[in-house]
């Protein structure tokens, strides 16, 4: 275990959630399905949560461990209350295309 | 060793959370998430995170991933239905999310100093440490965690009705 800390420096953990992270952002800007959009938003959080048990592993400290599981706590929340509007906006335009969510704007 | 096996995680989390984005069809886009929260979660273990490992693997992969498969399922989305961007808009968001990358790396340029412990035991991430600290340190977050599930249920099943009368 600790022959891990000592291999693998803490800025690879960094420089690779920082890449999934992006990706994330990159997944939310191309793609126009509503379900995907929230799955990148879920791989966000995912970064997030693989960079908090890295800190957390290396400083040898709880903490960063339990506040990723209450990140995975409010995701599951998010994902089920999003996923109920996402139905009941299929259900109304028969579509989930966000670029038709605009009605707003007028 | 250890380092090679950081290495491959990462490469194929990666890879496949690319594919994720690029799949045209939605099916497949879960089911390349899925091995992402997957592979991720052979991270943790490699971090000594075994709890959140498997809590990961319950939660992600088996409950919010299979919800996403369900709706897709039910609103019958395929390849033929996915909607597409314009050609503008993708180069503009390689371009934005490039930048972002890049300011990203960059703010890291100098690396990062973390003082290690003497006393590490890399036994932080184990069911039993981690189960004292929530139940003391973390009873009020955890009881308001409760509260919040209880209210997305509420909200989700109040969302889904279908003639809703207030």
């Amino acid at each position: 275990m600790l022959e891990t800390i000592r291999s693998i420096p803490i800025d690879y953990y960094v420089y690779y959630a920082t890449v999934l992270f992006v990706i994330g952002v990159f997944g939310v800007l191309i793609r126009r399905n509503a379900i995907i959009v929230l799955m990148c938003i879920e791989l966000m959080l995912n970064a997030v949560n693989l960079l908090l048990a890295a800190f957390s592993t290396y400083l040898s400290d709880a903490q960063g461990q339990i506040m990723v599981f209450f990140i995975m706590v409010v995701a599951a929340a998010e994902a089920a209350v999003g996923l109920g509007i996402l139905v009941m906006i299929y259900r109304n335009t028969k579509s989930t295309d966000i670029s038709l969510l605009d009605k707003l704007r007028n | 060793m250890a380092q090679y096996i950081f290495l491959t995680l990462a490469a194929l989390s990666i890879l496949t959370a690319l594919g994720m984005v690029f799949s045209k069809n939605p099916v497949h886009s879960v089911l390349y998430l899925i091995l992402t929260f997957f592979v991720i979660a052979g991270q943790y273990i490699l971090l000594n995170a075994q709890f959140l490992a498997v809590v990961h693997i319950i939660v992600y992969a088996g409950a919010i991933m299979v919800l996403f498969l369900f709706v897709l399922m039910l609103l019958n989305l395929s390849k033929e239905t996915e909607p597409q961007k314009s050609t503008t808009w993708k180069i503009s968001a390689c371009i934005a999310a490039g930048m972002l990358l890049v300011t990203m790396v960059g703010a890291l340029r100098g690396g990062i100093q973390v003082n290690i412990p003497e006393n590490a035991s890399g036994k932080v991430g184990l069911v039993e440490n981690l189960g004292m600290v929530l139940f003391t340190d973390f009873v009020v977050p955890f009881e308001i965690a409760g509260i919040l599930f209880l209210a997305a249920m509420v909200g989700a099943v109040l969302v889904g009705k279908r003639d809703l009368q207030v």
